[in-house]
């Protein structure tokens, strides 16, 4: 007995934290995004993979021992993570996350789209605070970077000119990537799309590109056969480009309305970690950007 | 200034004709003026570069803050407002009201014997089995929210039939503390036990109609009474976690609320990990001791039960939501020494003749050991359908009043199909032997839904 708590003992002081802050992050973006702003000053921990839905995650064990050591927790919000995420700092026992410094959304430093003007779980799994999946909207993502950063400072201003340097160059090269993008996308506009999930929005809106139809029959709905056989027409009469899904949706009711409309099903990475291309934040953008380019030629 | 200097030249030389080395000094002072007016020219030259210079500068800086503003505001368009404006849910009192949730479930159960008759051979006691025919399952109500900057509560009130009598019940009632450091809580209140994997689940969560016999018999359900707990997560990679509790002791399987009111407690270690990014585990041991006095099942005396869990969870990219296996197993064995009153309506019938001089001793003494586990597994199909299977077995007691030959087993299947998170509807079989005269064939067709805040369930 003496011998179990001995190890037991050793186990946890074998485990202190080697950097100033540890970090935990909901999703791969903002895992990513907190890479860029802190370089080797913090330890990131992500949650999730690109392969994973983040609606539907569980409270996993693993998860609570990272969330016990957490100084900070990175999430987008907005109730996406509500299934999970509440447990996860419930169980940690920690102090410091629950709320104040340690808990950081990134949907409450921005404006969301979406925003329900009625809460009916009739309506499917809509979320009071708006459309949760804005990661692709390139200036959402920096003024999330600022408020992240600030956040940064304030748990760790012994670090701060690094902090502040750091988020300067990314500043200065995400504006220039936005630019060059921008100009890059500039034939999507005006193209018209069928999403899986209503995870495209805000891609949607910052390139031009107009959504006409979701697989979902209703946000977290599974698609059915009925539903989406009334997208077979709205696929050919509206001149639809592209079929959109993320890297862990279940491709096969897009194939299938691919295969009866000739319309391209497009996976697209959706976060850091999507594709091969999407190894960061950059990556990201131009994997996305490139596959919504391969489908109009 | 130039031309002064040329005239002072002009005129020195006139005063002195005559003179070569007035001449030459006449050329000397002329050199320098010269050199004196370059410099000056360059020094000229050098202040109208600087200004152009500064000039570019501006410009640029200029552009850069234009570019900038451009920029920024696409960003500042994006951004929340620095002060939210009040909303309208601030300016009443409701807007701190706890969340709500509700569970309601239904049921219709056919039995091939009737659940009255039921006599589990070596294991009197525990819950009572699902009714035949149309019968409302247990309704729950549940409110919880933070009630200051230290502590948690939460309430849930369960409404349910009880033989031919219905009652409202205190389920939990508990408060957590969420500010204590190195990963202690402490909770205090009414709550179910952290023994074991299901004992601190709530029923909504199970994978099946009903709860594995074990826990039928042993615990009735679950243990829940009330006490306090303390629980420590250890800062290690891996999850690993420690606790202890104290308890009122007047629940199933205690009675009696023994020592001056602290008739139970427990301690249980847990640990859990991931395996790649396609498989999760938990596993623990627990360890339950009562002090009974006159105990449902007619038994006083101490109880040791003590708890070994495990749970096995494979997903495809670990999406457990829409595909994949989940193995469960528990295994107990619940140690009694004390005395079983033989007249207790529970008890299993007196082994004397009660008009005997020997009756008069209605209490039997009995130490002894009964045992029993669950094996579970659950196939996930997709988002909407699961199927699972469950073997049952107990072990009886050798001698002593509880005495019995026979170890009851069941094997249950079910069928369970979700609309979304918050409905589901379940199809379940149980083929179930409780003594050797006597097999139960049941279905159950079960509807549960929950109303109101989202749920985030533990692992």
């Amino acid at each position: 007995m003496n011998k179990l708590l001995f190890a037991f003992l050793a186990l946890a002081f074998c485990a202190a934290p080697a950097h100033a802050l540890n970090v935990f992050a909901c999703e791969p973006e903002w895992g990513a995004l907190t890479q860029e702003l802190t370089g080797d000053k913090v330890t990131v921990d992500v949650a999730t993979t690109a392969l994973q839905d983040v609606h539907q995650i569980e409270a996993k064990p693993s998860l609570i021992a990272k969330m016990r050591r957490a100084d900070l927790v990175v999430c987008s919000g907005a109730e996406l993570e509500i299934g999970w995420l509440p447990q996860l700092i419930k169980q940690s026992g920690n102090p410091h996350v629950g709320s104040g410094p340690g808990y950081f959304m990134a949907a409450t430093q921005i404006t969301t789209l979406e925003k329900p003007t009625q809460l009916d779980r009739a309506a499917g799994d809509v979320h009071p605070e708006g459309n949760p999946h804005f990661q692709l909207d390139p200036n959402r993502v920096l003024a999330i970077a600022n408020a992240l950063d600030a956040r940064l400072i304030e748990l760790d201003a012994a670090n701060a000119a690094t902090y502040k340097a750091r988020l300067a160059d990314f500043t200065t090269r995400w504006q220039a990537a936005i630019k060059r993008w921008e100009a890059k996308a500039a034939p999507l506009k005006g193209k018209k799309v069928i999403v899986h999930h209503m995870s495209w929005v805000y891609l949607e809106q910052w390139l031009g590109i107009e959504q006409v139809g979701a697989l979902e029959p209703k946000p977290g709905i599974p698609p059915t056969s009925a539903h989406l056989s009334t997208l077979i027409d709205i696929a050919k009469s509206q001149g639809v480009f592209a079929i959109l899904r993320a890297a862990y949706q279940d491709p096969k009711p897009g194939d299938w309305l691919a295969e009866r409309t000739g319309v391209p099903a497009l996976t697209l990475p959706f976060t850091v970690g999507g594709d091969d291309k999407a190894k960061d934040l950059f990556g990201l953008f131009d994997s996305t950007i490139d596959k919504l380019l391969g489908a109009i030629k | 200034m130039r031309k002064s200097l040329i005239m002072l030249g002009l005129l020195s030389a006139l005063a002195h004709p005559a003179h070569a080395a007035d001449a030459t000094q006449q050329q000397l002072d002329d050199l320098g003026a010269r050199i004196k007016a370059l410099e000056a020219n360059a020094q000229q030259l050098r202040e109208q570069a600087a200004a152009a210079l500064a000039a570019a500068q501006a410009a640029k800086d200029e552009l850069d803050k234009m570019k900038a503003t451009q920029a920024n505001a696409a960003v500042a368009a994006v951004s929340a407002p620095e002060q939210s404006t009040t909303s309208p849910a601030g300016a009443n009192g409701n807007a701190f009201n706890p969340a709500i949730s509700v569970i309601m479930n239904g049921l219709y159960a056919y039995h091939s014997k009737d659940p009255d008759s039921f006599a589990r051979a070596g294991f009197p006691g525990g819950s009572e089995p699902i009714p035949r025919g149309i019968s409302l399952g247990e309704s729950e109500v549940s409110l919880a929210a933070n009630i200051d900057d230290k502590f948690y509560g939460q309430l849930t009130l369960s409404y349910a039939d009880q033989g031919d009598s219905a009652h409202t019940s205190i389920e939990e009632a508990y408060i957590d503390t969420m500010t204590l450091p190195a990963g202690l809580t402490l909770r205090a209140g009414r709550f179910f036990s952290d023994i074991g994997y299901l004992n601190s689940h709530h029923a909504h969560t199970d994978n099946f109609v009903d709860r594995p016999l074990v826990y039928q018999a042993l615990l009735g359900d679950q243990y829940g009474d009330d006490g306090v707990q303390l629980h420590w997560l250890a800062p290690t990679d891996f999850y690993l976690s420690l606790g202890g509790e104290l308890f009122r002791g007047q629940n199933y399987p205690t009675a009696g609320a023994g020592h001056q009111g602290v008739g139970a407690k427990s301690a249980f270690v847990h640990a859990g990990g991931d395996v790649g990014d396609e498989n999760s585990w938990l596993g623990g041991v627990s360890v339950l001791k009562f002090a009974t006095r006159n105990g449902s099942d007619g038994f006083s005396g101490d109880e040791t039960l003590y708890v070994a869990d495990g749970t096995w969870k494979w997903a495809p990219q670990g999406n457990t939501k829409d595909g994949g296996v989940t193995v469960r197993s528990e295994f107990m064995l619940d140690h009694r020494d004390g005395v079983v009153d033989t007249l207790s309506p529970a008890a299993p019938p007196p082994l004397v003749d009660p008009f005997s001089l020997a009756a008069i001793e209605l209490a039997e003494p009995w130490a002894g050991t009964r045992r029993g586990m669950y094996i579970e597994g659950i196939y996930r199909i997709n988002r909407s359908w699961d199927t699972g299977y469950r073997f049952d077995r107990l072990w009886a007691a050798g001698s002593g009043p509880y005495a019995s030959a026979f170890d009851p087993l069941r094997h249950s299947v079910m069928l369970t199909w979700r609309n979304s998170e918050f409905s589901l509807l379940r199809l379940q079989y149980s083929h179930d032997e409780l003594n050797p005269n006597q097999t139960d064939n049941a279905l159950y067709l079960q509807y549960q839904v929950s109303l109101g805040a989202h749920g985030a369930h533990k692992f």
